[in-house]
């Protein structure tokens, strides 16, 4: 299992593109990926869940727990790691 | 008053200008029952979700390409979000669990889209409970496919119509024909929700949040008026009224067409002379929008974003590449980029800002560019490599001697000899300039000129250095007058010594776009307009309507008073009589 914690940026957290573009990555992948909101300490929920992602309220500066668990877990991590960090292809 | 007041006004919220009057279509979208059967077995009742989810997809495809094709795609990118819900596998795991349990699949889709909906309209952002809209959006759409019934929201309508509903979903508003639609009122809904948007984008006027019980109040058919810009609507109006819209309308619609013709133009006064209107812009986003709104340049574009968007300085590549992409969005239009204005008052984590009694009056932009030569130098680069083939100008802002400009001259002289040596390609020529904001600086543009190739007043900051006055503290805030006489003459005192040393001379703060002001800077020979991007095309027509002369002799009254309320008062009276 691998897990990290990271800050999102983007100005509106994980909502509208930059949450669909944080599942649709999640989904490309076929370990277990689970997220939760580090900042308001919520539930771990499945990350290729656009719904779900959506109930965890990240907004900007809000810290995300993600675990992975699977053949490609460290794939999947590095991916949705660069993803956050990169502020989803926004400069 | 009237003998007879039959009409009946309500007011909700004005989500998009405009005003409509015509009649009513009440839109209720028709209940879908459940049938009531027996559930099949697991595999059938999933492989019925399937093949309804692959119809809904198709659906929301064409759904998307319609949106696309008439709004654009960010419009249209709802859809695809309902797409993405369709194959959600928390949906599918919950309705799943239900019928495992030995319901059937339309019953198990009502309840797993209902849960999945709660969570989210619990949440306390309005944006994130927005989206449980979404959820039952698809919910529906899934279930009315299960049942067998076509898709037909509102192309019912056949009549130019204004549409009345509870509310509208992202499916229903994408399915709104603007041909036949006048406009639209809901009863729930907010400023951010999907149809208010979309309603902006087609020019559509619309009213949302007007209230339980708006569907009790008309019927379809019900004759009413109303007005997307006050959030009115007038239900029977009388012929008084109905005559007094369509005035307001007509009125409101011709002055549009002017105001549009006049951005897609050059300013020119009345008698023909060129006078240049640019915007402020903060980001690459809002130079486009600068464009859309007819401006001809960029005449301030701050670079403090660039620096506050992160916990360390930004790179000079970073900023060439932000830089770079503004001076190619504005295509050979001017850009006058003014290093970094930055204080104690929004400091970046990285320099060490001392604890300040007062921010406004301490180390603060050019002070802190000269105090820290590196970061200034990495700025300087990269504004000079981006400007190669494009038409760059570097501003300075708040500096209030010499000294200061000549030390800040010689660091971009540095600069351009280091990108020399290192055989670095950049512009040679970009005309360096100060902004004047200090009382000092005013009274110094003779002096200032001998270093300086053009000034722009910054009259925010101007304005509350010479009344000192905080704009920020509500207990003297009604002080901050950039109409004061004060201000007026440091104003005209600052134009005329610079055209004296034959300096071009602009402005770039709140005041270059203010109607009440433009005619006064217009006399004073102000060369160059900058201000907000939506502000432009008013600045424009306004200044179409004056000749130099007359704008010479506005002024010359406007000096004559002694206080702002008279100043004020006369310029009210000059706009009425244009």
């Amino acid at each position: 299992m691998a897990e990290a914690t990271i800050q999102v940026k983007h100005a509106v957290g994980l909502h509208a593109r930059p949450a669909s573009l944080f599942v649709r990555t999640a989904s490309k992948f076929s370990s277990k990926i689970k997220v939760k909101n580090l900042t308001v300490n919520g539930d771990f929920v499945d990350a290729k869940s656009i719904i779900m992602v959506l109930t965890l309220g990240v907004l900007k500066e809000h810290e995300v727990v993600i675990q992975t668990e699977g053949a490609d877990a460290d794939a999947a991590l590095g991916a949705l790691r660069s993803l956050i960090e990169g502020n989803f292809g926004e400069a | 008053m009237k003998a007879l007041m039959s009409e009946k006004n309500f007011k909700g919220i004005p989500v998009s200008d405009g005003i409509a009057i015509g009649s009513v279509f009440c839109y209720i979208p028709a209940e879908l029952t459940l049938p009531v059967c027996a559930a099949g077995t697991v595999d059938e009742e999933m492989a019925r979700f399937d093949s309804a989810r692959e119809r809904a997809r198709v659906e929301l495809q064409g759904l998307y390409n319609v949106i696309e094709k008439r709004a654009g795609k960010e419009e249209a990118s709802i859809f695809e979000a309902h797409q993405e819900m369709l194959s959600d596998p928390a949906l599918e795991g919950k309705i799943r669990e239900f019928v495992e349990i030995g319901q059937t699949v339309e019953q198990a889709l009502v309840k797993a889209t209902e849960e999945l909906a709660n969570l989210l309209a619990g949440m306390d952002d309005e944006l994130f409970a927005a989206r449980a809209l979404d959820v039952k959006d698809v919910g529906r759409r899934i279930l009315r496919i299960l049942l067998g019934l076509p898709d037909t929201a509102l192309s019912a309508i056949t009549e130019p119509s204004i549409i009345i509903a509870e509310d509208l979903t992202p499916s229903d508003a994408a399915s709104l024909d603007p041909n036949i639609t006048l406009g639209f009122i809901t009863a729930q809904g907010g400023l951010t929700s999907h149809s208010a948007i979309l309603a902006r984008t087609l020019g559509l006027p619309a009213i949302v949040g007007m209230g339980n019980g708006l569907l009790d109040k008309v019927s379809s058919g019900t004759f009413i008026v109303m007005d997307g810009r006050t959030g009115e609507m007038i239900i029977e109006p009388d012929q008084e009224t109905i005559e007094q819209y369509k005035q307001i309308k007509a009125q409101r619609e011709s002055h549009l067409q002017i105001l549009k013709a006049a951005a897609e133009k050059d300013a020119l006064t009345a008698n023909g002379r060129r006078v240049e209107i640019a915007a402020n812009v903060g980001e690459a986003a809002s130079a486009r929008d600068a464009m859309e709104h007819g401006a001809e340049g960029i005449g301030l574009l701050r670079t403090e974003f660039i620096y506050l968007e992160d916990t360390k300085p930004p790179s000079e590549e970073k900023q060439y590449r932000i830089y770079r992409e503004i001076f190619e969005v504005m295509s050979g239009r001017p850009v006058i980029v003014r290093t970094l204005d930055i204080g104690g008052d929004k400091p970046p984590s990285y320099l060490p800002f001392p604890d300040e009694m007062n921010p406004f009056l301490g180390w603060r932009a050019i002070r802190i560019s000269l105090d820290e030569p590196e970061l200034f130098k990495t700025q300087l680069r990269a504004i000079l490599r981006a400007a190669v083939g494009h038409h760059a100008r570097i501003m300075f802002p708040m500096v209030s001697d010499l000294d200061e400009l000549r030390r800040a001259r010689a660091i971009v002289e540095a600069v351009k000899r280091d990108l020399e040596l290192a055989s670095v390609e950049f512009a040679i020529d970009v005309p360096v300039g100060i902004m004047v904001e200090t009382p000092a600086a005013a009274v110094l543009v003779d002096v200032l000129a001998e270093a300086s190739d053009f000034f722009s007043l910054g009259t925010n900051d101007l304005t509350q250095y010479t009344m000192a006055v905080d704009r920020g503290n509500a207990k003297v805030s009604h002080l901050f007058q950039p109409l004061h006489p004060a201000v007026l003459r440091l104003i005209r005192q600052t134009i005329d010594a610079g055209h004296a040393k034959g300096k071009w001379v602009g402005m770039c703060g709140e005041l270059a776009g203010m109607t009440k002001a433009i005619p006064i800077l217009l006399g004073f020979g102000l060369d160059e307009f900058s201000m907000n991007p939506r502000a432009i095309p008013e600045a424009k027509h306004l200044i179409g309507k004056l000749t130099d002369e007359k704008a010479r002799e506005i002024a010359s009254q406007a000096m004559s008073f002694g206080t702002v309320a008279e100043i004020e008062n006369y310029m009210k009276g000059i706009l009425a009589s244009l």
